[in-house]
Order: structure tokens, then sequence, then C-alpha cells
């Protein structure tokens, strides 16, 4: 082989390997998950967010991972993402679904709800027949009673709620076992699970701000830290406020 | 001889040319690192990170400052040195021959070898002494006020007012991504705010719930380790009211970037009335809370348990992850 062509063919491979190496970060590091902009669906000064929790995530390849989902707002659809997109200055009224079980807080500190308007939380649960009447909640203990599932916090703007959850040995044994558990399927909306619904303010300024969930729910994982817990799209995400 | 007839001369050492630059790199120097001295001492110094907010911190600074001034002669030296190497003796153009000879000089080898142990062996007295005297080696981190304040029992673990023979006890939890902080002299409430006195001592209890985390109070000078299992103390006195950052500085998942908050500095009196509106505030959560301690492990507490046996929950979808937990790897 000639020198010219055995230069061609090593910046060639060279070059491949580059290629190689900027795909895999991109694809694999680099990688994050869709988006849903609530930014054009705010009116009056409001927006209306939905998110769910799910006990498994039956569309990925993580299926015994444990997952929030968010709700499109142009088709109604939950999507498997755990970031959105939020107008500056707005108040939020958020919507979560909770079909996952009880699992204790690590922390009881985070059974408080905080940051939200009025302090408080408002839950009402279906246990499979019914749906309770909606109370306001403040403060849960997790340690006292199988009361709460997740958290939706967002540690930059001192907001933490804890998610409610069905509470009785058989709600936790019928849960939801396809996710998104409504909208694709109407069976899985009769699954036991928490609806909870709190309001507050998206700053001024815009700026990006990651929420995530404090209860270690990575089952599997050394002392539940690990897998969804540590992966976006999963236990944690991001809240953009868009001035 | 054709060799010698090849070399010039080498010039008298440390001349040239008429000119004697031993002599002028001496008063060049001394003059530059006297100003150097001055300038880094009195002018950078006070503006040295991480600042003085703290006796932690003014003790950082301090030897930060201490340590750059006495670099600052060394530096200047080597610089002056190279600049003058290049002024002065470089190769002049079509000059192709070699430089002269180099020997060793024993009274070169005296003076280099005298002045780096001189050098070394006043920063190991200063940096053993600002170990020990100042920043409490052995105990964490800042000075070390226990012999000041008393051992226990004057010391007490569940009151304290302000100027008095005790120390303040904040109880910082790690866990992903956040820190907390426990107030065992109030109640033992637990919060998400930093909030401390400004001119009394304080003890920082270090612990975590998970994994390594590293708390960093950035302009306080504090920096402890949180481990799980275990409890790790720092101390500081704020000297100044205001704000301060505090930051994870140990590498602890994937938002380990994000996990920081701020605290505040504040009078004594703004202190107390804090800390019991917050004791009045956080009560009903303060119960839920597990008893006072140095560390704590979830994966054992008793009313973990209790729920699941209630539930007879025992992985995803309800149950803890303890110990026993056949997922756990």
């Amino acid at each position: 082989m000639s020198l010219p062509a055995r230069v061609t063919t090593l910046v060639i491979a060279f070059l491949a390997v580059v290629a190689g190496g900027i795909y895999v970060a991109l694809h694999y590091i680099g990688a994050q998950p869709p988006v849903e902009d609530y930014t054009s669906f705010a009116s009056n000064g409001q927006v209306n967010v939905t998110l769910m929790t799910t006990p498994q995530t039956t569309v990925t390849d993580k299926p015994d991972w444990v997952s929030y989902f968010v709700k499109d707002p142009s088709t109604g659809q939950f999507v498997h993402t755990t970031y959105f997109k939020v107008p500056a200055d707005t108040q939020v009224n958020v919507t979560i679904l909770g079909y996952d079980g009880c699992t204790p807080l690590r922390n009881p500190l985070w059974g408080r709800v905080t940051g939200v308007a009025g302090g408080v939380e408002h839950v009402s649960i279906y246990n499979g027949k019914s749906m309770s009447a909606t109370q306001a909640v403040s403060t849960f203990d997790s340690w006292a009673d199988c009361s709460v599932q997740h958290t939706f916090a967002i540690p930059g703007l001192g907001i933490n709620v804890p998610v409610a959850s069905p509470n009785t040995v058989d709600e936790n044994n019928a849960l939801c076992g396809t996710s998104p558990c409504v909208a694709n399927t109407d069976d899985q909306a009769n699954a036991p699970h928490s609806v909870v619904t709190f309001s507050f303010m998206t700053p001024k300024a815009g700026g990006t701000f990651r929420w995530q969930c404090f209860v270690p729910c990575g089952g599997g994982y050394v002392d539940g830290n690990g897998g969804p817990m540590g992966t976006p799209g999963y236990m944690m995400g991001q809240m953009e406020v868009q001035a | 001889m054709a060799a010698e007839a090849s070399t010039p001369a080498a010039p008298a050492a440390g001349s040239s040319g008429g000119r004697r630059d031993g002599l002028w790199l001496l008063i060049i120097w001394i003059v530059l690192s006297v100003v150097g001295c001055l300038l880094v001492y009195f002018v950078w110094g006070p503006h040295i990170p991480p600042g003085d907010m703290s006796t932690s911190a003014a003790n950082q600074q301090f030897d930060l400052t201490v340590l750059g001034t006495i670099a600052t002669p060394v530096v200047i030296g080597v610089l002056l040195y190279f600049g003058w190497a290049i002024a002065f003796w470089r190769q002049k153009p079509g000059d192709e021959t070699d430089a002269a000879p180099i020997h060793g000089s024993a009274r070169i080898s005296a003076l280099w070898i005298t002045v780096t142990a001189v050098i070394v062996l006043c920063l190991a007295v200063f940096g053993t002494y600002e170990l020990i005297e100042p920043a409490g080696s052995g105990s964490g981190q800042g000075p070390q006020p226990i012999f000041q304040h008393g051992l226990p029992p004057a010391a007490s673990d569940t009151s304290w007012t302000p100027n008095s023979n005790n120390l303040l006890q904040v109880q910082v939890i790690a866990q992903q991504w956040a820190f907390t902080y426990r107030y065992p002299q109030f109640g033992g409430f637990e919060t998400t705010d930093l909030v401390l006195p400004v001119g009394q001592a304080v003890q920082f209890n270090v612990t975590s719930l998970d994994v390594i985390h590293d708390f960093w109070a950035y302009q306080l000078g504090v920096k402890a380790d949180a481990n799980p299992g275990v409890n790790n103390i720092a101390y500081t006195t704020a000297y100044h009211t205001g704000g301060f950052t505090v930051r994870c500085d140990e590498l602890c998942g994937i938002w380990h970037g994000a996990m920081y908050d701020y605290g505040s500095v504040v009078s004594a009196t703004d202190f107390m009335n804090w800390a019991h509106s917050s004791e009045i505030k956080l009560a009903s959560v303060t119960k839920m809370l597990p008893p006072y301690a140095l560390t704590y492990d979830p994966t054992v507490l008793a009313q973990v348990g209790k729920v699941n046996e209630q539930l007879g929950l025992t992985s995803a979808g309800g149950g803890y992850y303890n110990p026993a937990d056949p997922e756990q790897p």
C-alpha cells in the first residue's frame, strides 16, 4: 500500500472512531427526555400542569422502575418525561395522579408541605371503587402510616409536596400494572390511586429549576438511591420557567 | 588549540560587557520583592477567599496571605532571572558558538540549600502552629472552642442562650440532593434554612442519610465530609452578619452540582426569635422526626419496619429498602 493510501486509511479510521465517540456521547450520555411545553396554554395568569406517578415503566426498557409521567397539553396523553416548561410569574396549578404504593420517607421532614399556596395540598384517594372526599393536608407522617408514595420537590423554590398514596394492603396489592395508568387503557384508570392538587407561583425571572423525589424509590439499588432516582425522565426532572 | 581558537573567552562571572549582572539582579530583586510583599499582604490579602466572615474563614485567609507573601520573592526571583536572561544573555544573531561551560560552585550550592531549607522549615513550623492552635487539628475544622466553653456537662445539648458557656449545636444532614439542618437545643426541629447568630461559637455535626456528601459553607470557611453513619465535627464563630453559600463538595450523584443553598448570619436576638418561631412552626413535623442523634440509619428504624409490617410490603411499590431486602445488591 502506498504512503498516501496508508495515510488516507489512517485518517478515515481516526475520524470514524471520533464520530463513534461523539455519537455515543450525544445519543446515550447527552440524551434528554422530551419537554412538555405548557407556556402557550396559560391564561389569566394561570396554567394547569398534570403529572402522574406509576409503579413501573412498561413503555421503556426499564419496566421495573417507578416513574413520573407528564401530560401532553396538546394531546391529553401522558408522555414518559419529567421535563416541562411553564411561563414566568404565573400560578401553576398542579395535579398529580399518584398510582404508586407507599414507601416511608427517608427523612420525615419531607412529609411537610412547603412552598405552595396555603401551605397545603388537596388529597383524595380512589380505592378502586369510589373516590374519597378531598382533604387539605399540610403534613404526612409516613413512618406512622402508609401515606406517601413519592414527593414532588423543587429545592430552588422551596417547594416540597409529598404525593399521597393508596394506604391499605388491598389497594397496594392492586396497583396499576401498565404505564401510563390512564388515557391509554381505561381499565387502568380504575386502579387505586391518589389525586393530589396544589398551586405555586413561578418566579418573575426565567430559569431552569430541577425537581426530584425524596423517597428512596430505586428498587434493586443500594438503599433505593440509584436507578430511577438518578435518571432524568423517571424520578427527577426539570421545570423550565420562560420569562 | 583549534577548539580554543573557535571558542570566545567566557565573560567574567557575574558580569557581561562591563555590567555587573549579579549586583543588578540582587538590587532589582530586593526592590521588587519588598514592593510585591507589601502589595500581596496589605492590598491583595484582605480580598483572598474565603474572606473574613468567620474565625475559620479569617484563619484560612491569613494562612493564604502569609503563604502568598512568602512565595512572592521566590516568584519574582524566578521571573526576574528569566527576563534578564532573555534580555541580556540570549544568543546574538550570527553567533553559533557554545556558551561558556558551567562549573560547580560550592558557595552557590550551599546558599541554595540553606535558603530553601530555611523557607521550607519556616513553612513547616508556621503550618504546624496554624494547624494545631487556631484550626483545631484532630477535631474537624475551625477553631477548637471546647476548652474555652467547658466540657460537658457544662455544655448542654438541650438548651442554648447567647453568650453562654455553651456551643450552639447545628446538625447538618445531607441527602441526595439537599442539606437539612437540625437544632437540638431548640426542641430538635429540622429545617431547610441554615441560620446562625453572629459572634457565637457554633458546632456543626455533619452526617448523611445516604451517600457521601460534603458540607462546604464557603464564606464561613467551614468544610466537612458528610458520611452516612459518621458524625464529622466542625467549629466556627461568625464575625459578621450576612449571607453565605452552602455547597456539596463531594460528587454525590447526577444532581451534585445543584446541591447548594444559602445560609445567613443574623444578630443573636434575631436568631433567638427565628429559632423559637421555627420550633413552634415546625412542631407538627418535629414530633415525626427520629430522636436527635449524631447519626441516623433509616434502614433499621423501628418505625419504618412497622409500616412495612402493617402492609406486608417488601419491595418496589411499597416497601422500604432495608438491608434484608433480597433485591438489595
